[in-house]
């Protein structure tokens, strides 16, 4: 064996300040949310844990009244971003799985006019259209509800490109066959072309569940009521300015509870995350 | 575009395109279509009467100095962020790949911040710049530097941008990643054997081969920093201090939401679409680039 030159050592040193730099963050936030907001205020924080974290998540969980102020409770929060989260996900592969079966499968007028009206909507992020989308939601009611912080979501053209792209790779022999067999639409779709998609589908709900849990520009104008409060919105409320005499101690608590479920997503699915992450940006 | 055989029915296929065309019309194209009408419009104080105005909206925004600045500092956030994310995650990826140990524990260390919502990446960078409560933050103070992001423009910039490009890294480093390994291990150990060393091999093979990846990526971050980037600016900074970090969509909101300028607002969120629209089309002519090489 030769011997290890330092010139070798070079990409893991890289390597390892590279994962340094973002897992610092990350471990001072932890570290906060176990001490008191006295000895984070002061900016005097250790480097190793305190021993407030039990009550800290308490507290941020049940929402108890800090020193300075009334939040709302992280579960509260928790739970309105996981409905939010699991609606647009679950909604957007919904939809998208059905338009893009009718493009796919079936001739009849006006196909491309439909496929080209989903398309379009790639052309318009919700930031492009803030105002007018806002006024449509609040005209049917539906600021504060469940309904208005997803449904304006969930309409996109990627995860129906998605579906076409790989529905146009389902054989036609399979398709012949079925047919043969007197089988209709509907059951070739539940028999078939649902089971041929679990991988797709998989890959499309670990994107959508971190995008629907990360939303922010829309939760913010569609939620005026704490109950609605979703938990990266409710953050950055809970910062205010951001002055030394916040209850730190709660907001490192509550930041720690807003990125569990998304990075446990990433790093246990992370497989369906990467497949679903290249395969949808094609 | 189309399959050989396909199914004979006249009424399933509106049925199963009907909800996604609903919601697109009633949340996409409805209001698309009210933003361009209010664009030429002047609404009154009320409300109630408006005049169509031609481009006089558009002409109050485009002759506005502070529009011109807030597209200064769009411009300057965009290039920064998108050339941060990617140097960074192209050196990253180009180690990991290299035939080292331990590559998939540094792929999985290096990809979780992507599940990061961009106003949470920013509130960890504020943990530790703050200059009250932040480690860095005090360092620099005690090393005398007046350092205060929340007073001074530049450093504001600066901060969004760190925090942006921060958690934009991972996506850049996956894709990087990944085409990084589609590239033929044979090619470079053919240039290994005509005496290539490592920095000419990535400058004449690697470096090329990426450019797809490359260019794509360009047109992601870039539609990041211009749209995605709205939590970050507004978790930090506010757009502050003054109109430091205002960025058009910032500044979009700001005007519409905060200051209910109907028309200014509208006016610019028309010019917002047609960035995406150009940024699309240019993303959609590398796609078929790439469908062509394959």
């Amino acid at each position: 064996m030769k011997p290890t030159r330092f010139i070798d050592l070079v990409p893991h040193i890289v390597l390892i300040v590279g994962v340094l730099i973002f897992a610092y963050p990350i471990y001072v936030t932890l570290i906060g949310s176990t001490w008191d907001s006295g000895t984070i205020g002061r900016g005097g924080l250790p480097l190793w844990p305190g021993g407030q974290g039990a009550t800290n998540y308490a507290q941020a969980w049940v929402g108890e009244a800090g020193e300075r102020a009334m939040y709302t409770p992280v579960r509260t929060m928790m739970l309105n971003s996981l409905v939010m989260a699991l609606s647009i996900a679950l909604g957007k592969i919904a939809i998208s799985i059905l338009s893009a079966y009718a493009v796919a499968f079936f001739r009849f007028p006006l196909r491309m006019a439909f496929f080209w009206l989903i398309f379009i909507t790639l052309m318009l992020p919700v930031e492009v259209r803030i105002i007018p989308t806002y006024k449509v939601v609040a005209d049917l009611g539906l600021i504060n509800t469940y309904a208005g912080l997803a449904i304006p979501l969930i309409a996109s053209a990627t995860a129906t490109l998605l579906f076409r792209q790989f529905f146009l790779t389902i054989p036609d022999e399979l398709l012949e066959a079925a047919k043969i067999d007197g089988a209709g639409p509907v059951r070739f779709f539940i028999d078939v072309v649902l089971p041929l998609s679990r991988t797709n589908i998989a890959a499309l709900f670990v994107i959508l569940f971190i995008y629907g849990w990360n939303q922010y520009l829309w939760p913010l104008l569609v939620t005026s009521s704490g109950d609605m409060e979703t938990i990266v919105t409710g953050i950055t409320k809970m910062i205010g300015t951001g002055e030394s005499a916040n209850d730190w101690h709660i907001i490192m608590a509550t930041t720690v509870l807003a990125m569990l479920p998304p990075v446990a997503v990433v790093v246990f699915m992370q497989r369906w995350f990467v497949k679903g992450l290249v395969d949808s940006e094609k | 575009m189309q399959r050989r055989v396909t199914f004979d029915n006249r009424l399933l296929p509106y049925l199963l395109l009907a909800p996604q065309v609903a919601v697109t019309l009633v949340f996409f194209i409805w209001p698309a279509a009210n933003a361009i009408w209010q664009s030429v419009h002047l609404q009154d104080a009320f409300g109630i009467r408006s005049e169509f105005v031609w481009f006089e909206n558009f002409t109050n925004v485009l002759g506005d100095p502070n529009y011109l600045d807030t597209l200064k500092v769009t411009v300057v956030f965009s290039l920064a962020v998108t050339v941060l994310a990617m140097g960074l995650a192209l050196l990253l990826a180009v180690l990991a790949d290299s035939k080292i140990k331990g590559t998939r524990a540094y792929k999985t260390l290096l990809i979780w911040p992507y599940a990061l919502a961009p106003a949470v990446a920013a509130v960890l960078w504020m943990f530790i710049f703050n200059p009250d409560i932040g480690s860095f933050g005090r360092a620099l103070r005690a090393l005398g530097y007046d350092w205060d992001y929340r007073l001074n423009g530049g450093q504001a910039l600066a901060m969004v941008i760190m925090a942006a490009s921060w958690k934009q890294v991972s996506y850049n480093f996956i894709f990087f990643l990944a085409g990084l390994q589609a590239i033929p291990r044979s090619v470079m150990e053919a240039a290994s054997i005509d005496g290539a060393g490592p920095v000419r091999r990535f400058w004449t093979i690697t470096f090329p081969l990426l450019s797809p990846t490359t260019f794509f990526l360009l047109v992601v971050d870039m539609v990041y920093a211009f749209f995605e980037t709205f939590g970050t600016i507004h978790a930090l900074t506010q757009g502050g201090p003054g109109k430091a970090t205002e960025t058009l969509i910032f500044r979009v909101y700001q005007d519409g939401v905060v200051n209910n300028d109907l028309g200014g607002s509208s006016a610019q969120s028309v010019i917002l679409m047609v960035i995406v629209i150009a940024l699309t089309a240019v993303q959609f002519r590398f796609v078929e680039r790439k469908v062509h090489y394959s």
